[in-house]
């Protein structure tokens, strides 16, 4: 970087002349080197996956998790430093907390995307902190019910204004990626980390946006993209965690849960299937080109 | 112009002479809650073969008017448990949020709250521990003179997989049986459920259909003869599958005939 040494990025708080806050982009160095984690926005739901690499063979399998719960509907997987990333999960449960005790319902996802974006960027301001060393993809499914106020004992009104416009439908899924400056955007597909330029494209030929993939699909094409991002990175052993938040009729209940271990186990069965094709296709190739 | 802060929102002295500030304090001891305001009625529950049947009818009276036909006063927990609230409706709608935030918490354990297997224990607050908690959480508003006034029924199972069925109430007296009411409850619901399960091993012989048949039959002796009850009311079967919560049914085969034998109200002369 050509500002090293000039002193701009010594600090938060301070513009180099150009108009970058180097601190910022330091901290998405930090990301870069994360294991990938992705966020897939269907039609029924979401699912989150990530890529854990196995730093030492004496930890125990599938006990160190790295998608948390926020809220029974809402949950943040990240990309970086992981400690970074334990302090937003903390936070973000005290938001979804804090929206439950003033409005006694709980936080749409987009609105805890919007609370958390203003407390990472808040640390970008200060001379005295430095900004979040991760990107966090937030997942969550707003209850298309009518649900009640929480605490609320009877069914309220049978007639008058009840807030909803009828035939217009309400809640869903929804997807958010927060980056170190504070940044959010709603997505349809996410994704962060070291792999992040693969799973991209791999999201990309999904075309999420027409809405047609189902959440048991989108299970498959996460383990998929996690085992094709980490290609790059073959040498080291990894583990794939993934979650699921479907609405109130679909396989979760509406609630953000890890996807049961048979599932988990059959997408990956199928990832490793799709990549050893990939890795023939490629072989095949590279004999063409041999015998050329 | 006084800018000191007492005075802030109040009329001024030399306008209005000295103000009299004499409400503002409060003469005797601190009164907390004296009396319940909106109430709930009994809460019924029994403990079959394979689980627990609570039930509640969907009333909260305002004294002897009957305020709200459309109160659920049974609330699941965790998919696991039933907690049943007799007594005062807004003490019942605190205790539920802070049992909402107590499940939440729960929910963060991602590979708990993904464990499916019941036969096994799990990490997951049970309903003993849940009615161990409710106990001390009574206990400490009573001991600090400012109790929650409810009488709470417990449904669910126990960390060795029992059916476990247990009652807490205002004071944080707590105790358990296999078959328990509260309020009127106690003294029409109680002698019938008996009649069935006097005993655990009584209890574990009953199948799930004669036990929520039982707890029906109280429902309807409980609506004959309670005046702040109301014949819609909502039923909880609790089972290792989890819980199946009705919330709106009505008592069927209501027979009015005895109340013609019965003399010596209203404006009857004998």
């Amino acid at each position: 970087m050509t500002s090293i040494g000039t002193g701009y990025d010594l600090a938060n708080s301070i513009y180099s002349p150009d108009g970058r806050n180097f601190q910022v982009e330091y901290a998405v160095k930090a990301v870069e080197n994360g294991g990938t984690s992705i966020g897939i926005r269907c039609k029924d739901g979401v699912v989150l996956a990530v890529e854990k690499v196995i730093a030492s063979k004496l930890l125990k399998p599938n006990a160190n998790k790295r998608i948390a719960t926020v809220d029974r509907h809402l949950g943040i997987v990240y990309s970086g430093m992981i400690p970074d990333g334990r302090h937003l999960v903390d936070r973000a449960r005290d938001e979804a907390r804090n929206h439950r005790d003033t409005f006694k319902s709980p936080i749409p996802t987009r609105d805890l995307a919007n609370r958390m974006g203003g407390y990472m960027q808040a640390y970008t301001l200060y001379q005295s902190v430095r900004p979040f060393g991760v990107t966090a993809i937030l997942g969550g499914f707003d209850s298309d019910l009518e649900q009640p106020v929480d605490g609320e004992v009877g069914s309220g009104p049978s007639c008058g204004g009840g807030g909803k416009v009828e035939g217009q439908k309400h809640g869903g899924p929804w997807l958010a990626m927060i980056e170190p400056s504070g940044t959010y955007w709603g997505y349809y597909g996410a994704a962060t980390g070291k792999g992040r330029q693969a799973a991209k494209a791999e999201l990309e030929k999904l075309n999420l946006a027409a809405g047609e993939i189902t959440i048991k699909e989108a299970v498959k094409e996460a383990a998929r993209i996690i085992y094709i991002a980490h290609d790059d990175n073959k040498d080291k052993d990894f583990e794939l965690e993934m979650s699921w938040i479907s609405g109130s009729d679909g396989p979760t209940k509406g609630k953000h849960v890890e996807v049961p271990s048979d599932l988990l186990a059959e997408a990956e069965g199928l990832a490793r299937k799709a990549i050893e094709k990939d890795l023939e296709g490629d072989d095949e190739e590279e004999k063409d080109k041999m015998e050329e | 112009m006084n800018h000191l802060p007492q005075a802030w929102g109040r009329p001024r002295d030399d306008v209005y002479g000295a103000y009299d500030a004499s409400y503002l304090q409060t003469s005797g001891p601190k009164q907390a809650t004296q009396q319940p305001i909106v109430t709930g009625t009994s809460v019924i529950a029994m403990k079959f073969n394979e689980g627990v049947v609570i039930a509640a009818d969907n009333l909260a009276s305002y004294g002897a008017l009957a305020r709200f036909t459309d109160v659920k006063r049974l609330r699941v927990f965790l998919d696991s448990s039933v907690v049943g609230f007799s007594g005062d409706v807004s003490d019942m709608q605190y205790l539920d949020r802070h049992l909402n935030e107590l499940a939440i918490d729960e929910a963060y354990d991602l590979e708990t709250a993904a464990t499916k297997d019941t036969s096994k224990p799990s990490g997951k607050l049970n309903a003993a521990n849940l009615h161990k908690y409710l106990q001390k959480v009574l206990y400490k508003r009573r001991s600090d003179f400012d109790p929650l006034w409810n009488q709470i029924l417990v449904a669910g199972f126990d960390a060795a997989s029992k059916p476990f069925l247990a009652s807490v109430d205002l004071r944080g007296t707590a105790f358990t049986s296999p078959s328990l009411a509260t309020g009127f409850g106690a003294a029409l619901a109680q002698p019938i459920m008996r009649n069935y399960a006097a005993t655990e091993e009584d209890a574990a012989r009953l199948t799930r259909e004669e036990a929520v048949n039982v707890v029906k039959d109280c429902m309807k002796v409980l609506f004959y003869r309670d005046a702040r009850s109301l014949d819609k009311y909502s039923i909880a079967v609790v089972t290792k599958d989890g819980v199946e919560l009705k919330e709106n049914e009505q008592l069927e085969r209501q027979s009015w005939a005895f109340a013609e034998r019965i003399k010596g109200y209203g404006t009857q002369t004998v």
